[in-house]
């Protein structure tokens, strides 16, 4: 069944987060993530299985979240920029002890206070912002429907997987309102006990007296990230066939490239767009597969690189000798026509 | 036989390693003779920070989880939100509880969360150490105050009398100390059971030693914990 709506992209996550079957939400109030907190405070009063926290701080949302995992319940935070950034704590701790944290940050313009509507740069926080290696999950909403789905497949990656999960998305996406269509949501992942208190206890630790007894544990997360990274990765592939120009792009700025695409091939220039919807770990094969038959590679975001930097990486030692131009407009959106007029600049 | 162990002790994990002669020892066994004589030993979950707490962090025979810097209370505070018959416990040091942890300690008192949390004060950053911290008296020789902490970083850090202003009226707070072992286990058990009873906010503020890093024999250690009680006060704060 397909149910017609109209709502926000921070509605559409509450209602993600409901439909995964969330129990709790942590929050601080920050711009543009802000109506997150609020929406699931109202889905408490309707419905009492449902709990929430505003809590003091982003550290105390983030470690609240871990908390309440640990006590078997799904629950999750959202925020944006320098509340994102506070949160890096606990989202460290999540990696270390491999416990099912789900952040929605939307974010804004950095670095610092910056801007509160809109930006790209935090996908290098998302990815590597704590001082590990990075094994978190990095979903990139590019619509108010893909945030809803994203949401959904977020819970249920923590849950499975039990990497700490973000689903990246901005202001724009977060206050626009369209017309959306819900298809039936994905079965939730159920959430089992992790700091059980039948039997024999557990301790649970973050913290080793020795590098071999760390090392260990960390050569299993990286035989288990290994082993599920290609069912994780996700991309969206749109006229790649052929394409002798290709668009990479992510988030909104992929759904105005896809515009852009539209006008161009009206205009019988062969043009695709590769769009990532994960950005860690990332579908490098999709990426190359698109890029063998294009001669010009342009890379569109509203930062300086950071997606770049990884799409680069995975064509680079590939035999793909495609000429890359990286177009940056770090805190700021693009226009459809905007994308276009930077391709023809590029492409001189 | 004189019972020298707790029941609910983790016999595994001992001998302990926390120094010779260290406060916590002598903490870790009123806890756990405070949890053996409440008959709690199956509802409790226990939150340990870093620093020395750390070493606590499979000492007790229950479920127990560690994190840093204060936050195992912001913790507990989520794992009870989901798990609310469980009685959680919440264990740090004083710099976790009064210096980088004190907005989630201030905060999960003024809203009355039912934790109790056990901060071991013994004046000084130890683990790391034994530099100063908040709660080193002016004065103090350590590696970050080597001629003498300067009085004018503060004349000691009084959390509970701070937590007193905000918390709720029911929620029990109280300072004692390791050198009388009655009223520490006394103290141990009325927080508990504030906690389980009324479902309020405890804290309780345990006065420690640390010949370690303080560089003093048995009865230094036990003659400076008496001085201390002149600046920190024993008993419930009100």
């Amino acid at each position: 069944m397909v149910e017609k709506l109209y709502m926000t992209g921070n509605e559409a996550a509450v209602r993600g987060a409901v439909d995964a079957g969330a129990k709790i939400m942590f929050g601080y109030p920050i711009t543009p993530a802000t109506e997150i907190l609020e929406g699931w405070i109202a889905k408490t009063v309707t419905d009492k299985s449902l709990q929430y926290l505003q809590s003091e701080d982003e550290v105390a949302s983030g470690f609240g979240v871990l908390g309440a995992v640990a006590g078997g319940a799904k629950a999750f935070s959202a925020s944006a920029g320098i509340g994102h950034v506070l949160m890096q704590d606990p989202i460290s701790m999540a990696e270390n002890m491999r416990l099912p944290f789900v952040g929605i940050m939307m974010q804004r313009g950095g670095p610092s206070t910056g801007t509160v509507n809109f930006s790209q740069q935090e996908v290098n926080l998302a990815i590597h912002g704590g001082n590990g290696d990075s094994f978190r999950i990095v979903y990139s909403a590019s619509s108010v429907e893909d945030m809803y789905e994203l949401v959904i497949k977020a819970f249920n990656a923590a849950w499975k997987y039990r990497f700490p999960t973000f689903v990246l998305g901005d202001g724009y996406l977060g206050k626009m309102k369209s017309t959306v269509e819900f298809k039936k949501p994905l079965k939730p992942v159920e959430a089992k006990p992790i700091l059980s208190e039948s039997g024999k206890p557990m301790w649970l630790r973050n913290c080793f007296s020795s590098e071999e007894e760390l090392n260990t544990l960390l050569n299993n997360h990286i035989v288990d990230w290994e082993k599920n990274k290609s069912k994780i990765v996700e991309s969206e592939t749109f006229h790649t066939n052929g394409a002798r120009y290709l668009i990479v792009a992510h988030g909104l700025v992929a759904s105005a490239a896809k515009e852009t695409v539209l006008k161009m091939r009206s205009e019988r220039i062969r043009i695709g767009l590769f769009r990532p919807i994960t950005l860690n770990p990332f579908d490098g094969e999709a990426l190359r597969t698109a890029a063998r038959s294009a001669k010009h590679i342009f890379i569109v975001e509203s930062a300086y690189g950071q997606l770049g930097k990884i799409a680069k990486a995975e064509l680079a030692g590939h035999n793909i000798k495609t000429k890359i131009s990286q177009i940056s407009k770090p805190a700021e959106g693009y226009t459809p026509e905007e994308i276009l007029a930077e391709i023809k600049k590029h492409n001189k | 036989m004189l019972n020298t162990m707790p029941k609910s002790w983790n016999i595994e994990s001992k001998p302990h390693l926390f120094c010779p002669g260290c406060g916590h020892g002598i903490i870790l066994k009123q806890l756990g003779f405070a949890i053996d004589s409440l008959g709690l030993q199956k509802e409790i979950t226990m939150g340990v920070d870093i620093g020395c707490s750390l070493l606590a962090w499979d000492f007790l025979d229950v479920p127990t989880i560690q994190t840093h810097h204060g936050r195992t209370t912001p913790l507990l505070v989520g794992y009870k939100l989901v798990k609310p018959k469980r009685i959680v416990i919440s264990y740090m040091g004083d710099g976790a509880a009064w210096g980088i942890g004190l907005q989630n300690t201030i905060h999960a008192a003024y809203r009355n969360n039912p934790v109790t949390v056990i901060v071991i004060n013994n004046e000084n950053f130890a683990m790391t150490g034994g530099q100063a911290s908040y709660t080193t008296l002016p004065g103090t020789i350590t590696p970050t105050s080597p001629v003498g902490k300067p009085a004018d970083l503060g004349s000691g850090f009084k959390g509970p009398e701070l937590i007193r202003n905000v918390a709720h009226k029911d929620a029990f707070i109280a300072r004692t100390t390791v050198t009388n072992p009655i009223h520490l286990l006394t103290t141990l058990k009325k927080a508990i059971m504030t906690q389980k009873e009324n479902n309020n906010f405890a804290l309780v503020e345990v006065l420690s030693i640390c010949p370690t890093n303080w560089k003093t024999g048995a009865k230094a250690s036990l003659d400076l914990a008496s001085e201390m009680e002149k600046v920190y006060p024993i008993g419930e704060v009100k």
